[in-house]
């Protein structure tokens, strides 16, 4: 027989981005722990539905850990309790009887909230569209094999290119940050031979709209890393911040081989 | 009443008919192309690669999805890789070899020409995706590596990690941002497309719902894609993401684009099994498990609730290797499918009782770690393993998965010649939303293939030719067609408001779900499928007097979402049984209890259904009109599939 468990849930309530928000608090009795978080919250949802009220807002679509839509901060951490395992992918046989749960949306100025436990992170599309990509027309690609990749650099790329870009990282961050998301796609970029053409620039541009965006500074709290649901490494900072003193470098480089003609 | 489906397949040699099919075809100046408007509805692989493509080109691009941010699109979570005819393992792979398996996969209801056009493209997607820098895996020496994926007998699939559609969207997401930047692509994020605008009997746009303000308002453009993905989730539980939906398509239908195989679904042998009534989606297990794993039920129903461990060896039925010695676990999908639900409904399932029924086979490694040793096998399935845990709480190393089949995928979709062109000029369809490449059954990994091969490299050639030869009239925002679009759109969402009922989007959903789950699910009857069809309307009625929905509509409202789409599945459903009781024979997926082999396989009529069967929407959903293009077979030749 599967246990099952009566909770009490206090959960961000904010009708628009405009409106002041706070906590409601809501019974959530008989949940079987095989549930997942967010199926819980369906089920909160429709009995609030079928009393008449607006259910709980909150963001999901794939529910199996890859799409990054959802994230919601359980008691303080973002995703919850459990590491490398994404809000919707957290079963509820980690909670027991007689739990008091606080829900909250991720809390970071450029992820300003859209409703309830939905924010906008609409920045990180633009951090990307900054320079989070190589650029090659559709068509124009040389054939695959012609330029082998050192298979420890691919797995290396592999394992940044894993984020799921789902702010975890800016949620968790005393300052909010966005450094481990930026980083994670520099070096995933950064580290194959398709991405070092544009690679100095593209650090710069991406580190440029990330402050442009408003989030706030690394100061080496390496909290993003621990809520990091795909585990991304913090060692990547680093290298983004060597590649950002090499752009530097690069750039000057650059000016003084086309200076002078004149 | 044929004569409206002009497939426009070219003739003459399979090998060059795409090259000469382009060299017919009528281009845009460079200059010219920002003039024209194109409208991009999802960031898939399909439309995220199609959208960039485009505005590489130069054209003015507006790109649709309804997830906050493009990259999110279901194809991110596509886990086992993707097909390419590269021969890079030199096993006798060829473009001809590719094309030939996925007729024969597709149970011979696909169009040879579309076929082989995508295996002929395959090669090329993989050059693009490296050049994007798509890490997929690589060997030792640095060269690309690949394994033989869903039963295939050469190695063709390439892959990245379990991730390789999370890193192909990446590739295609980030070509879309740098298009976005560069200005030729205006991306339209948590937007809703709830109707196609036609004037003339032509695509001029789109209406859309702002998801978050609410607003809904008219897009104009010269030419409208839908790359909006499958519709499994019509069945409720599904391997897909929960939003992922039909709404683009049936407004299409029912604006008059032909639908075709709507009842083509499949349903995917390896998914962990419900496990209650609040159950959201199914999560799907890789194939790759049925390498090592052996499928058993327990002989006698008797012995069903009790731990694996303790049923003896001669007290377990490894059915599969019973009845297909040859292929044994790693027989098809459709026919590994079918056999867990015979076994289940034989009352020999195990795990939870689900309505009084367990619906749960184990798939056993128990076997392969005596052989191989826990290390090997945590280290090939190592991940799979954890996330078998996580979900369920139990540990596969120590007692046997439980697994049963989902809806996975629909090879069924809009009817598109071979331009990829609907029966409404001007609007496209691509990706899963098409029903072009699979036929009766679609083979692993070869979806992906199809969403970036229609995206990068057929989208930018026949819109281009389309855009060159219509003539088309100064549409605007002011227009009579548009305005009444929007107006319909608006009365919807009013009346979705107002009903005033009782009932939940969700609880009606769950119960759709369940008729055509039972009903045209595995397998399907003339019975069956006409309690469906009776059931159905009834169930739509009731939607319609009983629905409730809390909220305005001037707001980010996710009940209201909900319920505009189970509308759309309402209707979407009972086609997908008209057209199963239709087609009275067996075909692939398609398991008509009727027609079956002595073996219990199915059993294809070519000489009465070698047809595509493209639904016409006439106003009444219980009297579509079927049209139907008669498949040809010059190349291969249809023969019976035999996995003895
Ligand atoms: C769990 C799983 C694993 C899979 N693994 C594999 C695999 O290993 N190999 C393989 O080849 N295939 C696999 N598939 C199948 C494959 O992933 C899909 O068929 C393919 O990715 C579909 O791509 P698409 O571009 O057509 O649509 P999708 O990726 O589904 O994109 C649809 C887009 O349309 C948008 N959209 C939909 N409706 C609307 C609307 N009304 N308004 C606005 N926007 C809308 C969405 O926002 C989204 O952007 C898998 C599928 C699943 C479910
Ligand atoms: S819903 Fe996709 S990661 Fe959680």
């Amino acid at each position: 027989m599967s246990k099952t468990m009566n909770l009490t849930l206090h959960v961000w309530r904010q009708k628009g981005g405009t409106d002041i928000g706070g906590f409601e608090t809501y019974k959530a009795p008989e949940i079987s722990e095989h549930m997942s978080f967010l199926e819980m919250l369906d089920v909160v949802n429709e009995r609030l539905l079928a009393d008449g009220k607006e259910p709980i807002a909150f963001d999901s679509d794939c529910r199996e850990g890859i799409c990054g839509m959802c994230g919601l901060v359980i008691n303080g951490v973002p995703h919850g309790p459990n590491a490398a395992t994404t809000t919707c992918q957290l079963h509820m046989r980690h909670f027991n009887d007689g739990d008091e749960i606080t829900i909250e949306p991720w809390r970071a100025a450029a992820f300003p909230v859209l409703r309830d436990l939905v924010v906008d992170r609409g920045a990180f599309d633009r951090i990307i569209q900054a320079g989070g990509y190589v650029s090659v027309n559709a068509g124009s690609a040389p054939e695959a094999n012609g330029l082998p990749v050192a298979k420890p650099d691919a797995d290396r790329a592999m394992d940044a290119a894993a984020c799921i870009g789902c702010g975890a990282c800016v949620a968790a961050c005393p300052n909010a940050s966005a450094m481990l998301f930026v980083a994670a796609k520099a070096a995933h970029l950064g580290l194959l031979p398709q991405g070092q053409p544009e690679r100095y620039e593209r650090v710069k541009k991406m580190v440029a709209q990330m402050d442009a965006e408003g989030f706030g500074h690394c100061s080496n709290h390496y909290e993003c890393m621990a809520a990091c649901p795909k585990e991304i490494s913090v060692d990547f900072i680093a290298r983004l911040n060597r590649d950002l003193m090499r752009a530097t470098v690069v750039e000057r480089d650059h000016e003084e081989k086309s200076g002078g003609a004149g | 009443m044929q004569s409206r489906l002009d497939s426009k397949a070219p003739s003459g040699p399979i090998e060059t008919r795409w090259d000469r099919h382009r060299f017919g075809m009528k281009l845009v100046n460079p200059a010219n192309r920002r003039k024209y408007k194109i409208i991009v509805v999802g960031t898939g692989l399909a439309g995220g690669a199609g959208a960039a493509s485009l505005g590489e080109m130069g054209y003015n691009v507006l790109s649709f999805c309804y997830q906050d941010s493009p990259r999110r699109a279901h194809s991110i979570a596509a886990q086992g890789g993707i097909n390419a005819a590269k021969n890079y393992k030199n096993d006798g792979d060829s473009i001809h070899r590719l094309f030939y398996d996925t007729v024969k996969g597709g149970d011979f209801r696909a169009r040879e020409s579309n076929v082989h056009r995508l295996a002929e493209l395959s090669v090329n997607i993989i050059d693009q995706c490296v050049a994007q820098g798509v890490p997929f895996a690589r060997e030792y020496g640095g060269l690309l590596d690949n394994r033989s994926f869903g039963g295939a007998q050469v190695s063709r699939t390439f892959y990245a990690r379990g991730q390789t559609g999370q890193q192909l969207l990446l590739g295609a997401y980030q070509a879309l941002a740098r298009q976005i930047e560069a200005g030729t692509v205006k991306s339209f994020p948590r937007t809703e497309m709830l109707d196609v605008i036609v004037v003339d009997g032509v695509a001029r746009g789109i209406v859309t719902r702002d998801m978050v303000s609410g607003k809904v308002e008219a897009h104009v453009a010269d030419a409208v894609v839908l790359a909006t993905g499958g519709y499994g989730n019509a069945f409720f539980l599904s391997t897909n993401a929960i939003g992922c939906n039909a709404t683009a398509v049936w407004r299409a239908h029912k604006k008059g684009a032909f639908f075709a195989n709507p009842c083509f679904t499949q349903i995917h042998p390896t998914c962990i099994p419900a496990g209650g009534d609040y159950q959201s989606k199914l999560t799907l297990m890789s194939e790759s498990l049925r390498n090592d794993g052996r499928v058993w039920v327990p002989k006698s129903a008797g012995d069903c609730g009790r731990d694996p461990a303790e049923i003896a060896e001669k007290d377990r039925d490894y059915y599969l290797e019973r009845l297909y010695p040859s292929f044994g676990n790693l027989v098809p999908r459709d026919i590994a499918s079918r056999r867990a639900k015979m076994v289940c409904d034989e009352g020999r399932g195990v795990g939870t009782e689900l309505e009084g029924v367990r619906r749960g086979v184990y798939l056993d490694f128990r076997d392969s770690i005596k052989r191989l040793g826990e290390a090997k096998i945590r280290e090939r399935y190592g991940n799979l393993f954890e996330m078998y845990e996580r979900i369920t709480g139990e540990n596969p190393y120590k007692t046997p998965m439980r697994i049963y089949p989902a809806s996975h995928y629909t090879m069924g979709g809009l009817w598109v010649d071979y331009n990829l062109m609907t029966t409404i000029p001007g609007c496209f369809a691509a990706g899963e939303a098409n029903f072009s490449d699979h036929g009766a059954n679609r083979l692993g990994a070869s979806a992906l293939m199809q969403g970036l091969a229609d995206g990068y490299f057929v989208l930018p050639y026949v819109l281009g030719n389309y855009l060159a030869s219509a003539k088309l009239a100064s549409v605007d925002e002011g227009h009579i067609e548009v305005k009444k679009a929007v107006a319909d759109v608006e009365e919807r969402i009013e009346k979705l408001l107002s009903i005033g009922g009782e009932r939940t989007p969700d609880s009606f959903h769950r119960e759709l779900g369940n008729i055509i789950w039972n009903n045209c699910g595995m397998a399907r009857s003339a019975q069956g499928l006409e309690g469906a069809l009776a059931r159905i309307p009834a169930l739509r009625e009731e939607f319609w007097q009983n629905l409730k929905v809390t909220g305005t509509g001037e707001s980010l409202n996710q009940t209201l979402e909900k319920a505009g789409r189970v509308a759309d599945f309402m209707e979407l459903g009972e086609l997908m049984c008209r057209d199963a009781l239709a087609r009275d024979e067996s075909c692939g997926c398609h398991y008509r209890e009727e027609h079956v082999t002595e073996e219990g396989e199915a059993a294809r009529n070519d000489s009465e259904y070698q047809y595509v069967a493209a639904w016409e929407h006439t106003g009444d959903l219980s009297k579509p009109t079927l049209h139907k293009e008669a498949l040809e077979f010059e190349y291969v030749l249809p023969v019976a599939r035999s996995y003895k």
